[in-house]
């Protein structure tokens, strides 16, 4: 409590419009057009923190995004939502606002005896003190921290919209950024000479500056409708560029008024993904502060803010202010203050003479000139402050219930390093100025230290002027007519960065970051500026240190003896200010985080009562029936191995292969020849990574004998065809072939069982599938259920299999006609399941052997690779290393009791202690074949392993089971039922 | 940003396009060792590469787009395209001139 209150009437808020809301438990008043934090000031709130690391009461410190302290939860029926800014939160009735950071109570919170033990907490020392061991930082460490020293808490309800953000994309020849006087001057400029202009503000009205100089307002508002007549011209409020890169591509959060969240159901934000051909940045510049001790004490505020509060929302943050400036615009609060009535204790300046410090004796205000504040005091709140001659001389003492300082202004750059600008030291305002290169855009106005209004307005059209030539839009541009009002001749400011003293001076409030913080980083060897930013968290988190940033930059100067212009600024990157996930997730979120593919018979799958898998983005089913656990698979897998069943492969990568040197292209991508196959037949392939890892198997049919179509797992569908094209257009490109991916227009479905050639027989019209005729791995062209389409003998499960292949639009039709011609046999259809369980009983193998980090030797492959002719990974599969005999190799296991189940993932180990791992299980099932269970494993030394008994170990599940190692084909090795 | 633009790709033949079309595929300055090349000269070409700050010849391979792999001379600081072409082109890459 303290003597802030409203005063009288805001720009922006509405006095007959009270809104009711609550702070911490209290229920307050404000008014429309407030924002959190001018409702609480207005209310006479001044504590609304406790500071990160030494829980320090902390107030409000400025009037928008770049806010240190006050941070709050806001509680709503989406949960709540920790970290916004009270400074730019709009205030609405019912807000419930919580302070962070503070326990049991933001009155008295215990953690601030972390006062007390704040020498114990210096720059660094994170680093120092948890540097062993490794475990207790997970463990121990890092959840204590965070709980004493987290910022706000995230809770998650339910959201009151589908998705609470949208993600849109603009096109502009023109991005102006910052609608101050520079701004609204580019933007008519460009907007008159045909440019597609978008500008964007991040406050909620466009003007900057100009909204807090009475003698502006009649040219700002005639700017405002000048664009607003303008067609080409996009105003944009409350709209902030969070993000600068490359290429012209910018991101913008929007946060929507209350009114337009309501037209849009509920939305609330919108994140603009921009691009333009050219930049402006019109960002303007940025109050600092001035590190002294005690100045992150409740009530010391900057004045550019304080003005603000008393301009926008009728605000005055003290009854009796006192002032520490270092510049003539800083008087301008000064003035305001004077003009509505309210009584200065004085004012502190760091330069002996000055213009202003004239003008503000002439109104009967106290100056002390050539003087700074040595320390301010009070409990919770600014009370009295010490200043003495920075030439030595007797101390002073005011009596204030707030101290509005000013150390400057800096302009903001952050965009502008971004995009690769390089920064320039300015002397006249001792802070740097940033340089780009004209092909990304320019800078103009108090962004490029071009301060005053009308000059920053004069500096925004040349820019504009400078971009409308650069890019062809007007021979003659339009020079739009404007009266300026003249900006008052000045004394120039001088730097002070820090008044040294006892106690806590801090450079950057967010973080806690004292001037002894940054000496100590000096003293340790941290001098370059981005090492200090990192050793002392300088800069960081939310407010990106913004007000402090450069004050931290010359005490560090100070330190290594040189002047601020050698040390600079740390870069800035991404994003500038915080930002909702649910902002860059947009509406792609549930259901529509990523596209889902479903088979052509996806409906009817459905209808069979299917249960589906995600596979990559596919749907396929998993099982079908209502069996509990293993019963329905083994239903599936049993009617396979006894009869026939059915299944959809339709998700396989599919991919045509012609040209006249498609054999050759296929000798090089796989690993075994492919120029051999003759036409009508069908062959395994496996293909090699360039590093001699395998990447992926299939079968390949030699259709013509310039036409193949490969089949590769539905995983790496999208991997292998892009690994094809590469390797044809970079490596091959004497190649005479042509890739075409036909996944999407084959529906394909593999028949198989003793049964299955009765079952084709009755859909083929014009095949001959005798044994003979049509034998293993025959492939050919056929009419099926009365479409052409096409019949490979080919068999993933280890019977008799043959695989038919029909334009997806027919699926439906061969897939009822199938089942029709099988019923005699009792035929079913299968899911991945059971086939999962066919393909393992089999010894096949698949993305859980294939898992990037096994050779073809390691699964039993190596014969297939070619020893004459150059294939992609050829030269280092030979690797020493890789034909190991300790690599893990696939083996078949089973328990010795066959009631005891497998696990995917157990470790096999003997059966001693200390024992390690030699491998693991990779896949295992339940057999129908075998009594219990089988699986395949990776196991070192495996094939040299097999009849030994080894002890699975799965600890998580408290299982160590006896298992023998066995030869990965565990039924049918000599493959004679795919041959009958 | 979600996965979306950063680089925007002049393909030569679908137009300017975000990168989240393309997928990269490494320094196009290096040529595959042929069937002579020793052991030694396949691992340094499969994973030894140089790390230049500057400009960099690498290929594009426009997989949401055209399929065409493209050749691209980026800047490795400032992300300037200075050239696209085809995978046969011979680009070379202008003279390194300090940022302004």
């Amino acid at each position: 409590m303290s003597g802030s209150s409203r005063i009288g009437a805001g720009l922006w808020t509405q006095a007959e419009a009270p809104l009711g809301f609550c702070f911490d438990g209290r229920p307050l008043r404000g008014l429309r057009g407030d924002t959190l934090a001018s409702a609480l000031l207005a209310n006479g709130v001044r504590l609304v923190g406790r500071s990160f690391k030494y829980h320090r009461p902390r107030g409000i410190v400025t009037a928008g995004p770049e806010e240190p302290c006050a941070l709050v939860d806001v509680l709503g029926p989406a949960g709540r939502e920790p970290n916004r800014l009270a400074t730019t939160l709009a205030l609405q009735e019912g807000l419930i606002a919580e302070s962070q950071n503070r326990w049991p109570s933001l009155r008295f919170d215990v953690r601030s005896i972390g006062n007390l033990a704040a020498r114990f907490l210096p720059a660094g020392f994170y680093y120092k003190t948890f540097m062993a061991p490794g475990w207790a930082w997970e463990r121990l460490y890092e959840p204590t921290i965070r709980r004493a020293a987290g910022l706000g808490r995230l809770v998650v309800a339910a959201s009151d919209h589908a998705a609470p953000a949208e993600t849109v994309h603009d096109h502009a020849d023109v991005l102006v950024i910052g609608a101050g006087t520079a701004g609204l001057a580019a933007a008519q400029r460009l907007g008159l000479a045909g440019a597609r202009v978008m500008l964007l503000e991040q406050d909620a009205a466009m003007g900057g500056g100009s909204l807090l100089d009475r003698r502006w307002q009649a040219w700002r508002e005639a700017s405002i409708a000048a664009l607003d007549r303008l067609h080409n011209v996009r105003q944009l409020p409350r709209s902030c560029v969070v993000g600068a890169y490359g290429h012209g591509v910018y991101a913008a959060l929007e946060t929507l008024s209350s009114g337009e969240s309501a037209r849009f159901h509920g939305l609330r934000e919108r994140l603009r993904i921009i691009r333009a051909r050219r930049v402006l940045l019109t960002t303007g510049a940025i109050e600092r502060l001035i590190a002294f001790p005690g100045n992150d004490l409740p009530g010391v505020m900057l004045a550019g803010a304080a003005l603000a509060y008393l301009r926008r929302y009728g605000v005055a943050v003290g009854a009796h202010p006192a002032f520490f400036v270092n510049s003539d615009e800083a008087y301008q609060t000064v003035f305001e203050f004077a003009a509505a009535g309210i009584a200065s204790a004085g004012v502190i300046d760091v330069r002996p003479k000055s213009q202003a410090a004239d003008r503000a004796r002439a109104l009967g205000i106290s100056v002390q000139g050539g003087a700074a504040v040595q320390s301010v005091a009070g409990g919770r709140s600014v009370q009295r402050l010490k200043f003495a001659p920075l030439a030595g001389g007797n101390p002073g003492v005011l009596h204030a219930d707030c101290l509005l300082i000013s150390g400057g202004y800096t302009p903001a750059t952050a965009l502008a390093s971004q995009v690769g600008a390089t920064q320039v030291w300015q002397p006249s305002i001792a802070a740097y100025t940033p340089v780009l290169d004209p092909r990304i855009g320019r800078v103009a106005g108090a962004a490029r230290g071009c301060y005053g209004l009308a000059a920053a307005a004069l500096d925004g059209a040349a820019a504009a002027a400078s971009i409308a030539a650069e890019l062809r839009l007007a021979a003659r541009p339009v020079e739009p007519a404007w009266d300026l009002p003249p900006d008052p001749e000045q004394t120039p400011m001088e730097p002070l960065w820090e008044v040294r003293g006892r106690g806590k001076a801090f450079v950057d409030l967010q973080n806690d970051v004292t001037t002894e913080d940054v000496r100590l980083a000096q003293r340790e060897g941290y001098e370059h500026v981005e090492h200090m930013k990192r050793y002392t968290t300088h800069g960081m988190a939310t407010d990106q240190g913004r007000i402090g940033g450069l004050v931290g930059s010359a005490v560090l100067a100070q330190a290594r003896g040189l002047p601020v212009s050698e040390v600079g600024l740390p870069k800035f990157r991404p994003y500038t200010q915080p930002l909702p996930f649910a902002a860059l997730a947009g509406s792609e979120v549930g259901m529509h985080f990523k596209p889902r593919r479903r088979l052509p018979l996806h409906d009817w799958h459905e209808a069979a009562g299917a249960t589906f898998v995600s596979l990559g983005l596919w749907l396929r089913p998993l099982v079908y029936g209502r069996e509990t656990g293993w019963e329905a698979v083994i239903r599936e897998a049993r009617a396979v191995r006894r009869s026939v069943g059915l299944t959809d492969v339709s998700s396989l990568g599919k991919i045509d292969v012609q040209g006249p040197d498609a054999a050759r292209f296929l000798d090089f991508i796989y690993a075994n020849r492919f120029s051999t196959l003759p036409v009508g037949r069908a062959r395994y392939g496996i293909m090699l990574r360039e590093d001699g890892m395998l990447l992926d198997d299939g079968t390949t049919s030699r259709l013509a004998p310039e036409h193949f179509l490969i089949t590769t797992t539905t995983a790496n569908s999208a991997v292998v065809l892009e690994h094809m094209e590469f390797q044809l257009q970079s490596v091959c490109p004497h190649l005479d072939v042509l890739l075409c991916d036909v996944a999407d227009q084959w529906a394909q479905f593999a028949l198989a069982g003793p049964r299955s050639r009765e079952v084709v027989a009755a859909v083929v019209s014009d095949l001959d599938l005798s044994n003979e005729a049509f034998p293993f791995m025959a492939a050919s062209a056929a009419t099926l259920a009365g479409v052409p389409g096409r019949v490979f003998r080919i068999s993933f499960s280890g019977e008799l299999a043959f695989e038919l292949a029909v334009p997806a639009a027919h699926a439906v039709g061969l897939w009822t006609a199938l089942l029709a011609a099988g019923r005699a046999f009792g035929i079913v259809p299968y899911g991945l399941d059971a086939l999962n369980t066919l393909r393992i009983e089999k010894g096949h193998v698949t993305g859980a052997e294939l898992n990037g980090n096994t050779t073809a030797d390691d699964l039993g492959l190596q014969r297939m690779l070619k020893v004459q002719g150059d294939f992609v990974g050829r030269m280092l599969a030979q690797r020493p290393g890789l034909r190991s005999p300790d690599r893990l190799q696939l083996v078949g296991v089973r328990p010795i009791d066959r009631n005891q189940r497998l696990r995917n993932g157990a470790q096999l180990i003997v059966p001693a202690a200390g024992a390690r791992s030699l491998g693991y299980i990779t896949s295992s099932t339940p057999s129908v074949e075998l009594e219990g269970w089988v699986g395949l494993a990776l196991l070192a030394d495996g094939r040299g392993r097999t009849g030994q008994r080894l002890i699975a170990a799965s600890p998580i599940h408290g299982e160590n089971t006896e298992v023998e190692i066995l030869s990965p084909h565990m039924i049918d090795p000599a493959n004679a039922r795919v041959r009958t | 940003m979600t996965g979306k633009a950063v680089l925007r790709i002049p393909c030569p033949w679908c137009g300017v396009r975000d990168e989240v079309e393309f997928r990269y595929r490494g320094d196009a300055s290096l040529s595959r060792p042929g069937l002579a090349a020793s052991l030694a000269e396949c691992c340094a070409q499969t994973y030894e590469r140089t790390n230049p700050s500057g400009w960099h010849l690498e290929w594009w391979l426009h997989v949401g787009g055209c399929r065409k792999l493209l050749k691209l001379v980026r800047h490795t600081l400032t992300h300037e395209i200075h050239a696209v072409g085809q995978a046969q082109d011979r680009l070379t890459a202008p003279p390194e001139v300090p940022p302004p």
